[in-house]
């Protein structure tokens, strides 16, 4: 029988970790594009752009981030597409966070008062143009903490991934419980990694609502 | 060929009809003051007339540009005419300079110094041209209100409308920004303006309108309507806010 030391088990979670941080930093990057894109069609002028990423914010937030996975990991197979774990780890997770990022920043672009909108108007912005110049500046601000809060949610969504077999944090907490046989401690180190990750995100929220309700250029 | 064209205008929301056939034309440099009760239909108007508000029937038109739904039959519009408004509605996150620059960049692609030049200009014209790197929430209202004026001047617009510009003001502000308007309304600008300053409308403007229940129901110069009102609406009107 090998026997292991906790140094071997702390060394193969980091090596893992690098994975789990990896694809939250992906799919923070990649959600937040999509959901950027989800935010412009939900504010569209045209409706079924509306009713689209209506229908796409409810569908991903109304299902479970798991059935999601699944879908893609062998809703895909079934049609001959053979997807990697990590890429459908990617797809899904990044399709899922962008529903979340859309609906938090529409509920921000929504805080900026009418008149934001209306004297842009009177002085012949386009549509794009007030956006891009007056109305997502100030919704940026307000919308940092939220955006940051739910970093934290796409770190622990991760863990998901495991079960398609992505051998991140949780996935590689399990394959050394196997050779270990110390479930406690593997898994305890593993819950220590989570919070080492999620804990100064969580932080830097708090610290970044502070700051912006203190300092309120509105 | 009047400046301002409007035309047998009805507007409703749902089955409350509040525009119920406006028809009134405004000559470039004419200054033409809107009053009535509440509720009486003359912000919405005034709104109608650079297409924040959609029209039912009729037709608008400000020195040729005619009001449609496409951004960029509104656009054209809007670069007749410019609007102030009751709340200011100044950018908050830009600086007083940026909020005057930032249109005549990008819309009218200016470039950066022509447009700085253009800013402090009109922001001098207001009395605030030492105010160009403040940021707008360290300023009073009045002299917000100015740099809206200077904003909406600064896009170079035929005429100006202005809705109730002075109604969130505390009264020892209201002068200020009405010095302005009164600059302006000699300097020649055509002028709209929706106003509860009966006093204001008597001295500057050429023209007052007396609006009731969504109709034009008195229209002339303002001694005449204001000694010698013809309807008892506006008799009752001017005898209460006296």
């Amino acid at each position: 029988m090998i026997s292991f030391s906790l140094w071997d088990i702390v060394r193969n979670l980091l090596l893992a970790g690098r994975w789990t941080v990896l694809l939250s930093l992906s799919t923070f990057v990649l959600g937040g594009v999509v959901g950027m894109l989800i935010l412009f069609a939900r504010m569209s002028k045209r409706n079924f752009m509306r009713q689209g990423a209506k229908l796409y914010i409810e569908v991903f937030q109304g299902t479970p981030l798991l059935m999601q996975l699944f879908l893609i990991f062998f809703g895909l197979a079934l049609f001959g597409l053979e997807v990697p774990a990590w890429l459908a780890a990617a797809i899904a997770l990044t399709l899922w966070s962008a529903s979340f990022l859309a609906e938090i920043w529409r509920g921000c672009v929504d805080a900026i008062p009418r008149g934001q909108w209306e004297a842009s108007s009177v002085l012949a912005m386009g549509h794009f143009q007030q956006m891009r110049h007056i109305i997502l500046p100030q919704a940026l601000r307000i919308a940092i903490p939220p955006t940051v809060g739910f970093g934290v949610q796409v770190i622990k969504g991760t863990a998901v991934t495991s079960i398609i077999g992505f051998v991140e944090l949780s996935k590689a907490g399990t394959v050394i419980t196997n050779a270990t046989f110390m479930p406690f401690t593997v898994f305890a180190i593993v819950g220590l990694f989570y919070f080492a990750l999620c804990w100064p995100l969580s932080k830097y929220s708090q610290f970044l609502e502070r700051k912006f309700n203190a300092a309120h250029r509105h | 060929m009047p400046l301002i064209a409007i035309e047998d205008v009805k507007k409703s929301y749902g089955d409350n009809e509040v525009l119920k056939g406006i028809r009134l034309s405004v000559d470039a440099g004419e200054v033409i003051a809107i009053i009535g009760k509440s509720g009486s239909g003359k912000s919405t108007l005034l709104r109608c007339i650079n297409g924040l508000e959609t029209i039912n029937e009729g037709s608008i038109s400000v020195a040729g540009a005619y009001l449609g739904t496409s951004e960029l039959e509104l656009k054209t519009l809007r670069l007749k005419v410019g609007m102030i408004f009751q709340q200011f509605n100044l950018f908050p996150h830009l600086s007083v300079g940026r909020n005057v620059m930032i249109s005549p960049m990008i819309v009218k692609g200016v470039s950066e110094e022509e447009a700085r030049a253009l800013a402090k200009k009109n922001l001098e014209r207001v009395g605030l041209a030492e105010k160009f790197d403040s940021f707008p929430d360290q300023l009073s209202g009045g002299q917000q209100q100015r740099v809206a004026i200077a904003r909406a001047l600064s896009m170079q617009p035929q005429a100006l409308l202005c809705d109730e510009i002075t109604s969130a003001l505390d009264p020892e502000l209201v002068n200020e920004v009405l010095a302005v308007v009164r600059s302006l309304a000699e300097d020649g600008m055509t002028l709209l303006m929706v106003t509860h300053e009966m006093r204001f409308a008597r001295e500057v403007c050429d023209r007052v309108v007396f609006m009731h229940q969504g109709k034009v129901h008195e229209i002339g110069p303002p001694e005449e309507l204001f000694t010698h009102p013809k309807t008892p609406e506006l008799q009752q009107f001017i005898g209460m806010t006296h």
